[in-house]
């Protein structure tokens, strides 16, 4: 029982990644094609405004995914992580140059080293996502043995692994556009908004296509989680197709009001569909399930106690977040030139007199031996 | 002995990928914890800045605040990153520490988790909240990333701790079958270990931010400007270091406790027994001691308070037991409290300044003592480090599992470790570049800000004082 609550956990933490990170991922993905410098000027610049201030806080849910995950489940972890060690590599390769490349592109001022680290960050967030995307599609198709003591490449190079690989690709950039699209809506940018609803039409599309191949898929590769996927599974399968309808027919109609919703909702459902279909399984093909991981009762219920901990900081905080940020309370700058001289006062120099400092000015050192002033 | 037993079974386990997989570990966790010292402390010396300009009114703290903040996104991005790596390498470089112990040591790094959500979340907040939040609000903001930053550190230092110290669970036939997890937490390492650190990491902050000013001062910027940046780094950082020395005795009297073998790595103690010296220096190879400064019965004083406190030697278990290359755990922990020291002098000595002639001490050896303070303590704290983690070798849960037996079984790691020194040097190259890069775009700006036709005319004083530095 109460694995099976903290796998619950599990999959609502790893929904929240996708939802939230996944997202920061696919603009990633909508960077790298947006075109030339100038072209790609206008939807590059909202990309970054609407990443800059959350991507941090959205990728620390995979930390959390991974700590849960070996906690709770430690042998399947350690199954996962020899048996697909080379995509994970792959994907954390494609996190680090991503995080950093979107650090750096940031600071950088001149344009060579900005497109240099602009498209090391768009780049490696084709990455990252189809990478972990072999390796769920590597857990789902029953490709990871209980005891597993080498790496396997078969095991995510299957069909199945590589049309998950993708499906995590086209679902980052379609929630991504999504999101986008309210973005400018919100704004009032009816040129971003055009942009991003005709991208985000194609990513539904070819997302929705993605997926019924994967479970086409399935049907030869694991018929077990296929039938239960059509079978038990099929309310939350049915919900995501007809949430990306939804979206598809809310983008043509009536415009992007209430469109993040139906978005949202229907990865959940595909991810929970995938939950559902699987459990009590935790590495299909293996004698691994839920209860039978021989985790220590006392370690289940403090990852309960943890995460409604965390639900209650964690909750308000993120709220909070969104909430400046949905204000554009939360915009970078450059200090200097862009940032007022006290917080809040939105630029102009502070007219209060500064009071003199602790250190007078006589007692700054002279040195002994008095050196020329060299001046900068 | 269940501890003969373990060896050997990690001598027939050993994979031969233990040697890259611990180089690689060691690679990415020295580079990550650097970054881990400015995440944890570099938002309280960012506040520090911030309260000074809002309580008295000083543009130039305040102008620090807002400069230090933006330098402090660019380093928690990257921090970030790099942490994300350490995470993973659990799994991929350990997994029969994680398929054996996952379920006990899982449970800091879920509060750790906790606190990283605050701490990436407010961070958010503060760094892009300068322009719309009003000014106390936005003091106020940055509390929680100070805070989540010194309790994420505890949780990431309590499963350190856990691994020299492991406690708060039974093991029955190789399984766990339950575990206490605020004893797993607050277990007996934790004590020493985490004030420890987080004490480092405020210190190495604290002077690699004085360190920057003094470098700009010795260069002959003597303004207000480079003064304050230096004293907000500084002052915290020589205040907390006589606190340090006293806590990192304090564990190495533990440690000659709870882990013998270490210690007398540390202390270069051969055999066990009473009037054992105290060696400074020295390298220790075929059972000699060459070029170390010999003090009689200095150790044993230290140990225990009395000259005829018996000290255990790495005699007391067999070869296998032992850690590797005494030599390094030695010189590194010699070199560690050197340096505690050395900090400390430069403090005591902008100290006597200050309380006799209320003035920084003029002297330039002084401020290229403090250019080079903030490298002394992140090479200290390094080399803590090494003691630490090389001194509880062969073990990687002190007594239970050895390294060998975590190792992944995965050939290739050799291949993952030369990528990773390739993306490692980049990433601090790119780091370094990219501060340099606001350093200069800074004294640009200020200059541009300086000239702007209908603004208020600069102050005289403050004139110089805005030009120039990071």
């Amino acid at each position: 029982m109460a694995a099976a609550a903290v796998a619950g956990i599990l999959l609502a933490s790893v929904t929240l990644y996708a939802l939230l990170g996944g997202a920061d991922f696919g603009g990633g993905l909508w960077d790298l094609l947006a075109g030339g410098d100038r072209r790609g000027r206008a939807p590059r610049a909202m990309i970054e405004e609407s990443i800059t201030p959350v991507w941090e806080a959205n990728h620390v849910w995979l930390i959390f995914d991974l700590v849960i995950f070996w906690t709770a489940f430690p042998h399947a972890f350690a199954a996962v992580m020899t048996t697909a060690a080379l995509p994970l590599w792959l994907a954390v390769a494609g996190i680090v140059l991503r995080g950093a490349g979107f650090a750096f592109r940031k600071e950088a001022s001149r344009l060579p080293q900005q497109r240099a680290a602009g498209a090391t960050f768009a780049f490696s967030s084709l990455l990252t996502p189809f990478f972990m995307g072999t390796v769920v599609g590597a857990i789902a198709s029953g490709q990871i043995p209980a005891n597993a003591g080498h790496a396997s490449l078969p095991a995510w190079t299957s069909a199945t692994s590589l049309l998950t690989g993708l499906l995590f690709v086209g679902t980052c950039s379609y929630i991504a556009a999504v999101y986008l699209v309210g973005e400018a809506a919100h704004r009032g940018d009816r040129s971003l908004q055009h942009y991003f609803t005709r991208r985000a039409q194609a990513a539904a599309l070819v997302t929705g296509a993605l997926s019924l191949a994967t479970i086409a898929e399935l049907h030869t590769s694991n018929p077990a989680l296929f039938s239960h996927l059509t079978g038990r599974a099929l309310p939350l399968v049915t919900i995501a197709g007809l949430c990306g309808l939804a979206v598809l027919g809310l983008l043509t109609a009536s415009g992007p009001r209430g469109i993040r919703v139906p978005a949202a909702l229907g990865v959940a459902a595909v991810i929970w569909g995938w939950g559902v279909a699987q459990y009590p399984e935790l590495l299909p093909g293996t004698t691994m399930t839920l209860t039978s991981t021989g985790t220590p009762h006392a370690t289940l219920v403090a990852i309960i106690w943890l995460s409604a901990a965390g639900a209650l900081i964690v909750g308000p905080s993120y709220a909070l977040l969104f909430a400046l940020q949905g204000r554009q309370v939360l915009q970078a700058g450059d200090e200097g030139t862009d940032f007022p001289a006290r917080p809040g006062s939105r630029g102009g120099r502070d007219r209060r007199t500064s009071r003199l400092p602790r250190i007078a000015r006589d007692d700054l050192p002279q040195w002994r031996r008095p050196r020329k002033h060299t001046a900068d | 002995m269940r501890f003969d037993a373990a060896v050997v079974v990690a001598a027939a386990h050993a994979s031969g990928e233990v040697v890259p997989a611990r180089a690689q570990m060691a690679g990415t966790l020295g580079f990550h914890i650097i970054l881990a010292c400015l995440g944890i402390a570099l938002p309280s010396i960012v506040l520090l800045a911030e309260f000074i300009g809002l309580r008295r009114h000083d543009e130039i703290a305040m102008r620090l605040a807002r400069r230090w903040s933006q330098a402090m996104g660019v380093l928690i991005a990257v921090g970030a990153v790099t942490g994300t790596v350490l995470s993973f390498e659990m799994g991929l470089l350990w997994p029969e520490l994680m398929r054996q112990y996952g379920a006990v040591l899982g449970f800091p790094f879920g509060v750790e988790g906790l606190f990283f959500f605050l701490e990436a979340i407010f961070t958010a907040i503060y760094l892009y909240g300068w322009r719309r939040l009003p000014g106390w609000a936005h003091f106020w903001s940055g509390m929680p990333i100070a805070l989540s930053g010194i309790l994420g550190a505890m949780s990431v230092i309590a499963v350190n701790s856990w691994m020299n110290q492991p406690g708060g669970f039974t093991e029955q036939g190789g399984r766990i079958t339950s575990v206490n997890v605020w004893q797993v937490y607050f277990n007996h390492a934790a004590i020493y270990e985490m004030p420890h650190m987080i004490l480092a990491a405020y210190m190495v902050t604290g002077f690699t931010v004085a360190g920057v000013y003094a470098a700009g001062i010795l260069r002959g910027r003597r303004d207000r400007y480079h003064h304050t940046g230096f004293a907000l780094g500084f002052v915290p950082a020589a205040v907390l270091t006589p606190f340090q020395i006293f806590v990192g005795d304090t564990a190495a009297r533990a440690i000659a406790h709870d882990q013998p073998v270490k210690f007398a790595a540390m202390e270069y103690v051969a055999r066990t027994s009473r009037n054992v010296p105290e060696w400074l220096g020295g390298i220790y190879a075929n059972g000699r001691i060459y070029a170390g400064l010999k003090i009689p019965s200095m150790d044993s004083l230290l140990a225990g308070f009395g000259p005829g406190t018996q000290v255990t030697g790495w005699d007391s278990v067999p070869a296998a037991g032992r850690p590797p290359v005494a030599w390094l755990i030695h010189l590194c922990f010699d070199g560690m409290v050197g340096l505690g020291f050395l900090l400390l002098a430069a403090g005591l000595w902008a100290a006597w300044e200050w309380w006799r002639r209320r003035r920084l001490p003029p002297h330039r050896l002084f401020w290229a003592a403090g250019t080079v303070s903030g490298l002394a303590a992140i090479v200290a704290m390094e080399c803590g480090w090494v003691v630490t983690e090389v001194g509880r070798q062969p073990w990687v849960v002190y007594r239970l599992q050895t390294t060998a037996a975590a190792a992944t079984t995965n050939g290739g790691v050799i291949t993952s470790l030369s990528m990773v020194i390739a993306v490692y040097a980049m990433l601090g190259a790119a780091t370094l570049l990219t501060l340099r890069m606001l350093a200069r775009r800074w004294r640009r700006g200020d200059a541009r800000e300086a000239a702007v036709p209908y603004g208020p005319p600069p102050v005289p004083q403050d004139q110089t004082a805005v030009r120039g530095g990071p």
